[in-house]
């Protein structure tokens, strides 16, 4: 087992080698540094100096991977690859185009993302479970046939809708909670609790309908049959059995996504003013600060193996074939 | 009096059209096709999804129908000129409500505008709210408004029940014609098919949606004939308008991104699972690197960079038309690129089992070359999977057109889309009163068009997949006592 | 909350009366129990004996009132201890299952939950239905283990499933069923999915547990092998009815209803061995749906006359508790003779070609190993040895039989000698020319030499593809002019319809597929044709159609076969030689009469006691097997046999036996052989 993870750590490696490539290309070989200064600083104020200018803030004035300038190690170290893709390895993302240093703003910005995104997280996948068990629970009923209908319609129903539509009823029309805004501490709950709640709301119809499907599987399996012809109530079949077995599929959506909560959400963040990293993200894009960009691909795919590797993990606890083999 | 102009979007929602009806042809001619397709044919729900579907599809056809018009000649010259502006179809059929605009914000059906203005009434300067240039001009009394409408409301019922009568007369007939029965026999079966000893084809669902589509068409023309039936936004643009014209983009992004990727997921999928070793380690390692981009960040990026290239070079780029074209088409393929990477592994995975099966074995026992075994045992039962992932993947793109416009790395902003529709609108909400005819024209429309297209989509998955098939409903019948 | 606590010994523990169940399928309502009575005492077993699809399983699932989401119980009554099951409520019916009555499963794989140990297993039910928790549970579920005959049973009771092997599995079932101490254990085809050793222990494991406890047992089984040695009274089912009942020793001097009759007759076995063609069922059972008017075996029955058609039979007596649902034993049909046995219908000369002819298909030493990889390189740590030198030849138009329990590697020799696995080592050569070492192209022509006939019916032809496409697919591939009129020449071949070509596998049924399949391999004309339990997953009824049709194209065209089973009885019809392996080697090999008559090692041995005859004399004296087959990637030292041989001496542990036969006996892998 101990050998399966060390395996996948390495598996990581050429993975986490394979995106860095990918976001050098598509940043600085797709378009050269001149396209964008050229596009960035407007048509009316391009001049070759203004240009010039533009690259030598940001670092865009070396040559792409072979400085052959420079001398000795210095040849492959004062490159753009070298500058603004390997270093990112070691967390080193420079900085945005404000000045700010970007890896400082991340992890101010963690904080915020994190508050709405686990209590998002575990009470979504709560209710998305507990509301799949119920329809299997009555499964073949009108209650199953109709909670079905509702996942569907509540699944055709854009995000943006649940997001302006909640905004609009709680904050608006009945005056709850504040419309926008967030502060630290204690105070943060009434900021929080819009937000979780609509982003709750407007998961449980796709999920809750994949994990209905993932039941029903189970529950037509022989074991299910043997657990009734022992005379266990159909709760406990449900709980004890299908649950711990379907449990296995469900991780491998589930646990992937845990290390992303870290990236907070672009719509609510932005929608409600929270300042997490989604909001920072929307805004690079907004501005396009190519610098934010690239560091959040990174950072989301280094968050994302990572999440691979805890779905391994998580495997070897959950089922017994994967554990002792 | 125009030319014609072929966008490149158009020729591919064209080939793809042409393509769909190869395609059918293929399927009545397979048997397995045609055994799967008529379970879809037997769910009214399928059937009544389908028939919205085709509504949506034929504006969005007509919608790609292009042309730039003529300008009048000018005075001494024989030069024929065409306007810059690119035109379809569909705006030549709705020109009533492209062209009559307001000055800005007006509610549904109104007669006057949302906001007052100062202006001048027997020599008083007053602030009220104006009359509308077109909505409800035609008035001679703002108070007739109501009884105005409800005559428009019969009137346009009225028509489009004929034309549902005649659509289904003819329908009918035709069907009659093909089965050899009476007319009337034909009549009371399409309604009340005899269930217990077939299976028929759930026409009766048809006719009624599109006997509620006809009226709700023809309502809809007779008002806005003269009134903006949804309002209009804040540029005094008729909203109406701007929903039909979102159709084609939600359409074509929903359809056109599977499309261009998936022979890239096919070949590989393909090649991975069935070749394996070298080839399978290199394929996984290309999806995985992919895959663990978060999706909406490659998207972000691929979408800046696109732009960069599109700004840099304008002289690609004839009309603004077709520059918000190009995006579109870019668009559809970076959506693509980030998502192909799912099915590749389904069919990795699938090819992997199939491979395995007697059936290949038995092949190879033949000497069958390995082209061969794939195009003749592997990919004809791989195409449920690939069918399924394209209905599947039609409302998820449609619902993320919009949030990605909304980001901002969606469609250009000139293009009418629903992201771009919501993301006008949005802050709007927060005026006193609430401006929301947009926002709700957006919603209705997209539900509509997504909720048909997932029902269908569960219906085509329910008849392809070997593994949904027939969850059958249970009789609870009692034990005799 | 119970029925009457009095009960007479006489009175039956199980009371069946007028049990229908349907199930709403998309071909309409299929009542797959149709009316059926009977009765199971305490102490004694109740065989239902049927083929496929003839409602046995769903009787059970009727009982036990766990049917399928699409079925239910349409009428009739079910006592147990005179209490009615049918109309207690759910809570109730939930007290009675696994308490009073249990049940055990065909697929032990499955029928266990994989993410639970085998101790919470059990424990839930001692829980439920025992009261029994923590140590004192612990304790009983070691007791059962240790019933059921679970070696090291104090370990194992906290490992899952998937460290049992498939017969441990079963005993884990059985235990498990035993905690509640039911008074009916209701056992659905429990040893098909075992190997005929295992077979052999969960069959006599049952019979013992039978004995000590006094259960009541309702056996299904399609095996009349396992009727012979377990039940005390027989039902036979067909289309979802009773249609026999009679007591052990006469149903097997006498069936009386002619479907009983042709199962019997459909049996392959060494009476008949070359001398003839086996009595086939025609055609196969009707669907359930079916609105029956007559007989449900009218159409398939040689002794249908116009009164089967039209009128369903009532029960007649037909001996001495013998019940038949038959016109033949009307009283008013006396006229009609009394039915005997229908001979076979062809006696054909011995097909054998003489010994002493040129090999056509040799392999020498061939081996298959496949690496294992561990650890985090995935470094090759070993092999898993599926087969390890093993050596045989055929003759033109002679049958070699390869018999062996599954994981024994015979199915993989078989792809190694067609190369569809890659052979490790050895030689496969084919008219004397080796196979191995052929580039593609030359294999491509050699290919048309030697076919294939898989197990599966259902696997083996591609769904999408005509009967024609897929019939012609062979002769296309091998330039071999694949016309309208060859496939049909071939379909007609094997007993079906020309105009079948254009049709899609699923409009066939099983045995129809395979012979599809077995045109496909006609088709390039072919001298040797591997064939992989062909008849495995098909009815005996279908069996003999299949065996027959194999035979009759050995005689008529000269081909030899290779073909692997498990089955004995199916070896004894139709071999001429046979091989028995043991995890990847041959112990035995030499002609049928000599393995199966006299055979010399001691596994041949006890692979052929183990198989249950369907006669009354089948208590022979088994010579038992302990133990499971070891793993091929870990096998033993020596002789690979040494751990469940009676005779190990020091010897078998430390050298490995050579295959050798002297004086024209059988050549036999063994230190101490006969």
């Amino acid at each position: 087992m101990i050998a399966y993870i060390i395996r996948r750590l390495l598996y990581a490696i050429p993975i986490l080698i394979g995106v860095n490539l990918i976001t050098f290309l598509l940043f600085f070989v797709v378009n050269s540094p001149d396209d964008i200064a050229r596009m960035q600083l407007g048509a009316k104020r391009v001049t070759p100096e203004a240009i010039e200018k533009w690259k030598a803030e940001r670092g865009y004035d070396k040559p792409l991977v072979w400085n052959a300038a420079a001398p000795g190690v210095a040849k492959a170290t004062d490159t753009i690859l070298f500058d603004k893709s390997v270093r990112m390895f070691a967390l080193d993302f420079g900085r945005a185009d404000d000045g700010r240093d970007i890896a400082l703003e991340i992890r101010s910005r963690m904080g915020p993302s994190l508050a709405i995104a686990i209590p998002t997280f575990i009470l979504g996948l709560f209710v998305t479970v507990s509301f799949a068990l119920l329809l299997v629970f009555f499964r073949n009923t009108a209650l199953d046939v109709g909670g079905v209908v509702l996942c569907v319609a509540a699944m055709s129903i854009s995000g943006l809708f649940y997001i302006i539509g909640g905004q609009y009823l709680v904050s608006k029309v009945w005056n709850l909670v504040p419309i926008s805004g967030y502060s630290g501490g204690l105070d943060a709950g009434k900021f929080l609790i819009l937000p979780v709640l609509i982003s709750v709301v407007g998961g449980i119809g796709a999920s809750a309908r994949w994990y209905r499907t993932l039941f029903l599987e189970e529950i037509n399996k022989d074991y299910v049959r043997t657990a009734r012809a022992k005379g266990l109530s159909e709760l406990h079949v449900l709980f004890r059995h299908v649950l711990k077995n379907a449990m296995i599929p469900i991780l491998t959506g589930v646990v992937v996504v845990i290390p992303l909560l870290f990236m907070g959400s672009l719509l609510l963040e932005s929608f409600f003013g929270i300042p997490g990293l989604g909001s920072y993200t929307i805004d690079a894009i907004g501005s396009q600060d190519f610098a934010v960009v690239r560091s959040m691909v990174f950072i989301g795919s280094v968050l994302y193996i990572v999440g691979l590797l805890l779905t391994d993990i998580s495997y070897t606890l959950v089922d017994p074939r994967v554990r002792l083999k | 009096m125009f030319r014609p102009v072929f966008l490149w979007s158009d020729i591919l929602l064209w080939a793809m059209v042409a393509g769909c009806i190869a395609l059918a042809v293929y399927c009545r001619r397979q048997d397995y096709l045609r055994r799967a397709w008529r379970r879809v044919g037997e769910s009214g729900v399928a059937m009544a999804s389908a028939t919205i579907l085709a509504a949506f599809v034929s504006v969005g056809l007509l919608d790609s129908l292009h042309y730039q018009p003529r300008l009048p000649a000018q005075e001494g010259s024989s030069e024929v000129q065409y306007a810059p502006e690119v035109l379809s179809a569909l705006d030549a059929l709705v020109a009533d409500l492209r062209l009559n605009k307001e000055k800005t914000y007006s509610a549904p059906l109104a007669t006057h505008a949302f906001a007052k203005e100062t202006m001048e009434r027997d020599g008083v300067q007053t602030r009220d709210y104006p009359r509308l240039k077109w909505g409800g001009a035609h008035l001679e009394e703002v108070a007739g408004r109501d009884s105005d409408l409800a005559r428009r409301a019969a009137s346009g019922a009225f028509y489009g029940l004929l034309l549902w009568a005649v659509v289904v007369g003819v329908a009918v007939g035709w069907m009659a014609l093909a089965r050899g029965a009476p007319y009337g026999a034909t009549c009371r079966t399409v309604w009340r098919p005899d269930t217990a000893t077939t299976r028929p084809i759930a026409w009766r669902a048809v006719f009624v949606t599109l006997a509620v589509l006809c009226v709700i068409g023809g309502v809809t023309a007779a008002w806005a004939a003269g009134y903006h039936v949804f309002g209009t936004d804040k540029v005094g643009q008729d909203v109406l308008y701007l929903s039909l014209k979102s159709v084609r983009t939600a359409l074509l992004i929903g359809t056109l991104t599977t499309l261009v990727t998936l022979p890239l997921a096919v070949a590989l999928g393909l090649i991975a699972g069935f070749r394996g070793g070298w080839w399978d380690d290199a394929i996984q390692y290309l999806y995985t690197v992919l895959n663990s981009i978060p999706g909406v960040l490659l998207i972000a990026a691929m979408v800046l960079m696109m732009q960069v290239i599109i700004d840099t070079h304008p002289e690609w780029f004839e009309t603004a038309a077709e520059r918000a074209d190009a995006r579109l088409l870019a668009l559809c393929f970076i959506l693509g690129l980030t998502s192909w990477t799912g099915l590749c592994r389904l069919l990795r995975a699938e090819t992997l089992k199939l491979r395995e099966l007697d059936y290949v074995q038995a092949a190879r026992a033949f000497g069958v070359g390995d082209a061969r075994i794939m195009a003749r045992h592997i990919l004809p039962n791989l195409m449920h999977i690939v069918l399924i992932a394209l209905v599947m993947d039609f409302s998820g793109l449609v619902l993320s057109e919009a949030v990605l416009s909304y980001i901002g790395i969606g469609v250009d902003s000139s293009m009418n889309s629903f992201g771009t529709m919501i993301n006008a609108a949005r802050l709007e909400l927060s005026r006193e009163p609430v401006v929301w005819w947009s926002l709700a024209a957006a919603f209705v429309l997209m539900l509509a068009l997504v909720l048909a297209a997932n029902l269908f989509a569960d219906a085509v998955r329910d008849a392809f997949d070997p593994r949904f098939q027939w969850r059958a409903r249970r009789i609870l019948k009692k034990v005799a006592a | 909350m119970s029925g009457p606590d009095v009960r007479h010994v006489v009175e039956p523990l199980l009371d069946v009366r007028g049990l229908i169940a349907e199930l709403d399928t998309p071909a309409g309502i299929a009542r797959a129990v149709d009316g059926l009575d009977f009765e199971v005492r305490a102490g004694e077993t109740m065989a239902l004996l049927g083929e496929s699809g003839c409602g046995k399983s769903m009787t059970a699932g009727a009982l036990m009132r766990l049917l399928p989401d699409v079925g239910y119980i349409a009428g009739g009554s079910v006592k147990l201890a005179g209490r009615e099951l049918t109309t207690l409520t759910e809570a109730q019916m939930r007290e009675s299952r696994g308490s009073d009555m249990a049940m055990i499963f065909q697929e032990p794989a499955t029928s266990l939950n994989p993410v639970l140990t085998v101790l919470q297993q059990i424990g839930e039910v001692l829980a439920t239905h025992r009261g029994l928790r923590g140590a004192p549970a612990r304790a009983r579920a070691l007791e059962l283990l240790n019933a059921v005959g679970i070696p090291d049973a104090a370990r194992r009771l906290d490992e899952y499933p998937f460290q049992f092997s498939g017969g441990m599995k079963q005993r884990a079932m059985i235990a498990m069923a035993l905690a509640g101490e039911p008074r009916l254990l209701i056992a659905d085809e429990p040893t098909t999915a075992l190997d005929v050793t295992i077979q052999a222990q969960v069959l006599d494991l049952l019979a013992r547990l039978q004995r000590e406890r006094g259960m009541a047992v309702l056996l299904i089984t399609h095996d009349l092998g396992v009727v012979a040695r377990m039940a005390h009274q027989i039902g036979v089912m067909y289309a979802g009815q009773l249609i026999e009942q009679a007591p052990r020793a006469a149903f097997f001097t006498r069936p009386a209803h002619p479907y009983s009759k042709l199962l019997f007759d459909a049996l392959p076995d060494a009476a008949r061995h070359g001398r003839g063609e086996l009595a086939t069922i025609p055609g196969s059972v009707p669907p359930l749906t079916t609105a029956f008017t007559g007989c449900r075996l009218a159409d398939r029955c040689p002794q249908a006359w116009s009164r089967c058609r039209d009128e369903a039979p009532a029960w007649h007596e037909a001996g001495e508790a013998q019940r038949v649902r038959c016109h033949l034993y009307d009283p008013a049909e006396t006229a009609r003779a009394a039915p005997t046995a229908t001979a076979p219908s062809t006696v054909v000369a011995d097909g054998r070609i003489e010994a002493g002819q040129a090999r056509l298909l040799s392999v020498r030493d061939l081996k298959v190993h496949f690496p294992i990889r561990r650890g985090v390189l995935q470094r090759v740590v070993g092999h898993v040895r599926a087969v390890d030198g093993v050596s045989l030849d055929i003759r033109p138009g002679r049958t070699l039989a390869l018999v062996g329990e599954s994981g024994c590697g015979k199915t993989t020799v078989g792809k190694a000698i067609l190369r569809l696995i890659e052979p490790t080592g050895g030689t496969v050569s084919l008219d004397g020319q080796d196979v191995g070492s052929l580039s593609r192209s030359a294999l491509r022509s050699l290919r048309a030499r030697m076919q294939m006939v898989f197990q599966d019916p259902y696997g083996s032809l591609n769904p999408r593809m005509r009967v024609g496409e897929i019939i012609g697919e062979g002769m296309g591939a091998l330039q071999q002019g694949g016309d309208g009129m060859a496939v049909a020449r071939l379909l007609e071949q094997v007993g079906l319809r020309a105009d079948m070509a254009d049709r899609y596998p699923h409009e066939f049924s099983g045995g129809q597929r395979q012979r599809i399949a077995i045109a496909r391999s006609l088709a390039v004309q072919p001298a040797l044709i591997v064939c992989d339990e062909p008849t495995s997953a098909l009815d005996v009824s279908v069996q003999a159609q299949i065996l027959n049709l194999l035979g009759r194209l050995q005689r008529d065209m000269g081909l030899a076969y290779l073909f692997i089973t498990h089955n004995i009885a199916v070896v004894e019809h139709l071999a001429h030689d046979v091989a028995v392996m043991y995890l990847g080697r041959i112990v035995e090999i030499g002609s049928v009469d000599q393995v199966l008559g006299a055979p010399r090692h001691p596994y041949t041995k006890a692979l052929l006691s183990a198989v249950p005859r369907a006669d009354l004399d089948a208590a022979t004296l088994p010579q038992k097997l302990t133990g499971d087959l070891p793993s091929p990637a870990d096998p033993p030292s020596g002789c690979h046999f040494h751990p469940r041989c009676p005779r190990a001496q020091a010897r078998c542990r430390t050298d490995v036996p050579v295959l050798e036969g002297h004086d024209g006996r059988q050549a036999v892998a063994c230190w101490f052989a006969d």
